[in-house]
């Protein structure tokens, strides 16, 4: 496999990565880890005229505490995310969820910011992202700005980004003590899902006193569940309640298929299940 | 020269071939380099059936690095048409091969023309610069739609989209009585159909060729599975002196059947290189060769079943259908002829008949994929006697016990005409049993009916056997294969007692530098790492029929055991010569020649370099201790075993986990047991792929949707459990090792195993058949007993989805 000609760039720092993006016009690709990006080059599904690799910005990796919210960088690598401690107290989901990124041969060279911004709605992390009402924050020509996950997520492979901008970081709120679980169906370890489910609860004198819900793969962009959180909050920490809840998982989805709206549904009672005893 | 202490044949050894094939710095064919080398990309069509009206090259041949742009017309006079080595009938249809497309492709992926450039960046590039003026035709996809009356046809000039019908009938036969009759007579009729998917062989080393046409000679590398065949056919195709061809094969990454061919791009590098005066290359892509390389499988079974009601099965009917794509390669028609033999399997069936209708489509052609033809007929027997059983109300196992040939009923003539030569099926299915815990699993099965758990148990049984150790020749000739079956090894003694073996064969990836290497050491007495094999150069191993069909050790194992017994005839002469003894009281052991009850004795390197330095040999002998020794078998080799599954359904999403998988093998002799473990355990995945993982699927236009490793599943440890394995070992005795063959076995049973022990959960919900590959959608909707359940759209793998083909090459 041979791509197409093309010019690489290897910027020092942001504000050069966001010079040189401008330079390139709509023209150029943005080089994070690559998991996505080098096989459709490689195929010739893509040919940009310039490449512009984000490798050498050591400041965009790794996990911060910001207060009430974790920061992750958006070349943070899905194997540093897993093993962050940070993560695995404060966004358990996240980290459920990167747990079944692909082999780990993926999870060394992909990154979380890529993986966001490539948007592929049947991607792991957009759905836990979105549930968690994590922010983007994201740098242009015109300095930075943040957007919520709601809004960033825009269409298949299409995000909020304007072709000169870069996504930098992520917050993401803390869930402290929150139960979680990312349930997925796929056919082969290193294929997407068919459907996942990514769920979040608070539970508290066995109430569910807050619940986060996303699903994976059922529509263009991530979509969050809403139905099934309202049904959740309040209501006990039982097998009834959750399967009451989950009945609702598909609702507001339109991929007009009774296979993976059943699998919305029984994935969802199963990562609700899991959350609750996580 | 010392001798080896325990034997080698049975000691589990490390292969002596796979640190350099593992490190990759070894000669894969992509690593060759030459001087002024160019390299050769290849336009490929992307309609499945159309008229060529004219391709402009202008704009190609004027970028950068190009040298030139050749179309099938360019080439029409000097490229032949691929060979078909396997007219099955006299009166089979086969249309016009060629390598370059000239006025109409037939396929998606077909070559239409070929670009060489200095470097193979540029080659790809000049791609999209070549314009092709595509008239669309009517695609034909689906066979039973191709055999109707007023079908659209794939080739025009044939009249039709049939190419044979190949029958075998007991009665007619004498082998066996008249089905019809068994079924007119029979208490119990099942009728089934089955569908074998297509599938991709999905070898690892991608397909490339280098030709030299430097030194007066076309020097051709290829990653092959076939370097003699393929001498003899380019030679043929080209009209090209044989004896100015040289084939290699160095190291080749697997094959699976998949480089048994002989490829259009192969004639084609030989073309451009001649062209040029310059060594031409060309490498694929993952998406070419899924694209491009020949295809799998592809039939639709019509199995009848007569019995009685006490279980005895009376009769078996065969009716198929089988894919030939849209050409006849090199053994495309006979494919489903080799399974032919097998239907009948281990049981005793009185009554038979196949009736096999090979049919065109506008899709690559199929050609041989690990087991060819012998996976499908295990497939439809295996999953007929599990329906027999649930039709009479019967343990599956116990059923198959009654039908199948005694192991004192050895050698058994079966109702397709062979003769098994051994097997002890009882011995194989107790080991199977017991490793399995099956009354355990049947219990666990119970509970989880009665108790309505989501996740049911079903226990898939599979015996098999297959033939193998390809082949007797007057069975090829009387089947009208083109070519012998025979194999040939040669033993060089060098001065120094060390050893070179030169073989026919042509190892991928099977281990034979190692397995050649403990033969050799046990019979003459030589050290394992004395022993260098040679292999897959036309120039030093020149005769071969190479590999396939678990043929190597079976048939090149034995001319190898024959060339060394040769070699000690010869060396025992020599010896007693030396000696001044009779030959009569020679004695040797462990490498050394000794006269019976006298301290006297010679190395056998001692006699080598006496027979080399020939200063004093007998009268009448030649210098030189080598040997050559070429076997025709007589018979196939005959391996079997018992493959227990126990699989998981999911009944709410539809996902099958084997959870336990238990094969239990009857090879013959092993030479090396670690070998034969590999070649068990990927013969399972492979089998396990194509129950629940593997789909070659086209859409309507007839563009392969499944042109990526994101879209055609393979599935890798991660997705598989941990196997057990054992054997049971009845030598062959057909040869004198006793070996049968193990390359294709695993394979064969293992699909079979997998779907009856999802349908034996699903069972008892309604379920009696499952389309391939059972993806949870699939079982899914059978168990919702929804009409749709057999769909045959490919599910989101969420992968890459349709590919351009003519993109593929990038």
């Amino acid at each position: 496999m041979i791509p197409a000609e093309f010019d690489y760039q290897c910027p020092s720092s942001v504000d050069e990565a966001i010079r040189m993006l401008a330079d390139a016009g709509e023209d150029a690709k943005v080089l994070a880890g690559g998991q996505s990006l080098i096989p459709v080059l490689r195929m010739r599904l893509a040919a940009p005229s310039v490449l512009i690799d984000l490798s050498a910005l050591t400041e965009l990796t790794g996990v911060r505490d910001d207060g009430d919210s974790l920061l992750i960088g958006a070349m943070t690598t899905h194997y540093e995310v897993q093993r962050d401690h940070l993560v695995h107290e404060h966004a358990r989901l996240l980290f459920a969820a990167t747990n079944t990124v692909a082999d780990p041969q993926v999870r060394h060279r992909g990154t979380f910011g890529g993986s966001l911004a490539h948007a592929d709605p049947a991607g792991d992390l957009l759905a836990p992202v979105l549930a968690l009402d994590a922010v983007m924050i994201i740098a242009g020509p015109n300095g930075r700005r943040e957007v919520p996950a709601a809004e960033f997520f825009v269409d298949y492979f299409t995000t909020a980004l304007a072709p000169d901008e870069l996504l930098l970081d992520v917050r993401v709120p803390k869930c402290s003590g929150w139960g979680a679980h990312y349930e997925k169906l796929n056919r082969v370890a290193q294929a997407w899902s068919i459907v996942a489910v990514a769920a979040a609860v608070q539970v508290s004198g066995g109430a569910i006193t807050q619940a986060r819900v996303g699903l994976t793969n059922m529509g263009s962009t991530p979509v969050r569940a809403r139905a099934v959180e309202d049904a959740l909050v309040g209501q006990p920490a039982t097998p009834e309640a959750i399967n009451a809840a989950a009945e609702r998982a598909a609702e507001g989805t339109s991929v007009g298929d009774d296979y993976k709206e059943n699998l919305a549904r029984v994935l969802c009672g199963r990562a609700l299940t899991s959350a609750v005893t996580a | 020269m010392t001798a080896t202490a325990e034997p080698e044949v049975g000691r589990a050894r490390l292969r002596k071939e796979d640190a350099r094939l593992i490190t990759g710095r070894t000669t894969w064919t992509d690593n060759v380099q030459l001087t002024g080398l160019l390299h050769m990309a290849v336009l490929r069509s992307p309609m499945a059936h159309a008229r060529i009206r004219g391709i402009d090259v202008t704009q190609a041949v004027a970028m950068p690095g190009v040298l030139v742009v050749l179309t099938g017309e360019d080439l029409a006079a000097e490229q032949g048409s691929l060979p078909c080595a396997w007219p099955i009938t006299e009166d089979m249809k086969a249309p016009p091969a060629p390598a370059l497309a000239v006025d109409q492709v037939n396929f998606a992926g077909e070559a239409v023309a070929v670009v060489i450039a200095d470097n193979a960046y540029r080659a790809v590039d000049a791609l999209a610069a070549i314009d092709v003026d595509y008239d669309e035709l009517p695609v034909v996809l689906d066979m039973n739609q191709a055999l109707a009356e007023d079908a659209d046809l794939v080739h025009p000039d044939l009249g039709t989209n049939k190419s044979a019908t190949w029958v075998f009938d007991s009665a007619d036969a004498g082998s066996g009585g008249d089905v019809e009759q068994a079924i007119a007579d029979a208490e119990v009729v099942l009728e089934r159909t089955f569908r074998q998917q297509r599938l991709i062989p999905a070898f690892m080393e991608p397909r490339s060729v280098v030709c030299d046409p430097s030194n007066d000679m076309f020097t051709v590398t290829s990653a092959t599975q076939i370097p003699h065949i393929l001498r003899w056919m380019l030679s043929a195709v080209l009209g090209i002196a044989e004896h100015k061809i040289r084939v290699i094969a160095p190291d080749v990454g697997g094959g699976f059947g998949g480089k048994l061919q002989v490829t259009p791009e192969e004639v084609l590098c030989v073309l451009a290189a001649r062209r040029m005066g310059r060594p031409v290359k060309w490498t694929e892509s993952r998406t070419e060769s899924m694209l491009c390389a020949h295809h799998g499988r592809d039939q639709i079974q019509k199995i009848t079943l007569s019995a009685r009601r006490d279980g005895t099965v009376t009769g078996l009917k065969v009716e198929l259908l089988a894919d030939m794509g849209a050409y006849l390669r090199l053994v495309t028609p006979g494919i489903p002829i080799l399974g032919a033999f097998m239907y009948n399997a281990i049981y005793k069936f009185p009554s038979y008949r196949f009736v096999c209708t090979n049919v065109f489509t506008n899709k690559v052609p199929t050609d041989a994929y690990r087991g060819a033809g012998r996976p499908e007929a295990t497939f439809a027997i295996e999953r007929m006697m599990d329906e027999l059983a649930a039709e009479l109300g019967v343990d599956p196992m116990k059923l198959r016990q009654q039908n199948w040939i005694k192991h004192e009923e050895f050698p058994f003539t079966t109702v397709a005409g062979l003769t098994y030569d051994s097997g002890n099926y009882e011995a194989a299915t107790a080991r199977a049993l017991e490793l399995f815990g099956y009354d355990a699993l049947r219990a666990e099965q119970a509970e989880r009916r009665a108790s309505k758990d989501p996740v049911q148990l079903g226990i898939g049984i599979s015996t098999y056997t297959e033939m193998c150790g390809l082949a007797p020749s007057r069975i090829l000739g009387a089947l009208r294969y083109a070519a012998g079956g025979w194999e040939h090894a040669s033993i060089r003694m060098l001065p120094t007692g060390k050893v070179e073996v030169i073989t026919g064969t042509s190892p991928h990836g099977q281990g034979h530098e190692t397995v050649w290497s403990q033969i050799v050491a046990d019979r003459l007495g030589v050290p394992f790492e004395d022993v260098e094999v040679l292999h897959g150069d036309t120039a030093s191993s020149h005769k071969g029929m190479d590999s396939y069909g678990s043929r190597s050790l079976a048939v090149g194992g034995t001319a190898l055991v024959r060339a060394a017994d040769k070699v000690l005839a010869k060396a025992r002469t020599l010896a007693a010569h030396m000696m001044e003894c009779d030959e009569g009281d020679v004695d040797f052991t462990a490498g050394q020649f000794s006269v019976r009850g006298t301290g006297t004795s010679r190395a056998l390197g001692d006699v080598v370099l006496a027979a080399h330095v020939a200063h004093d040999l007998p009268d009448g002998m030649e210098p030189g201790m080598d040997a050559d020794a070429t076997f025709d078998p007589d018979n196939f080799s005959y391996p079997h075993g018992t493959h227990l599954c126990a699989a998981e359904v999911d009944t709410q999403t539809g996902q099958v986990k084997i959870r336990s998988y238990v094969a239990v093998d009857d090879v013959g002799t092993v030479v090396n047991p670690l070998i034969v473990d590999g070649q068990v355990h990927g013969g399972i995945a492979q089998g396990i792929a194509q129950a629940l993982f593997e789909e070659a699927v086209h859409d309507e236009d007839g563009t392969l949707t499944t042109a990526t490793l994101a879209d055609y599943l393979v599935p890798s440890a991660a997705d598989l459990p941990s196997f057990t394995t054992a054997r049971t070992a009845t030598p062959a005795t057909s040869n004198p090792l006793g070996v049968k063959g193990v390359g294709e076995a695993g394979t064969i049973a293992s699909t079979p195993a997998v779907v009856n022990g999802i349908i034996d959960a699903v069972r008892h919900l309604g379920v009696s058949d499952i389309e391939m590959p059972c993806t949870p959608e699939r079982v899914w909707r059978a168990v919702r007993g929804s009409s749709d359940g057999g769909s045959t759209a490919p599910e989101a793998a969420g992968g890459l989805g349709s590919i351009d083909a003519q993109g593929g090459q990038s």
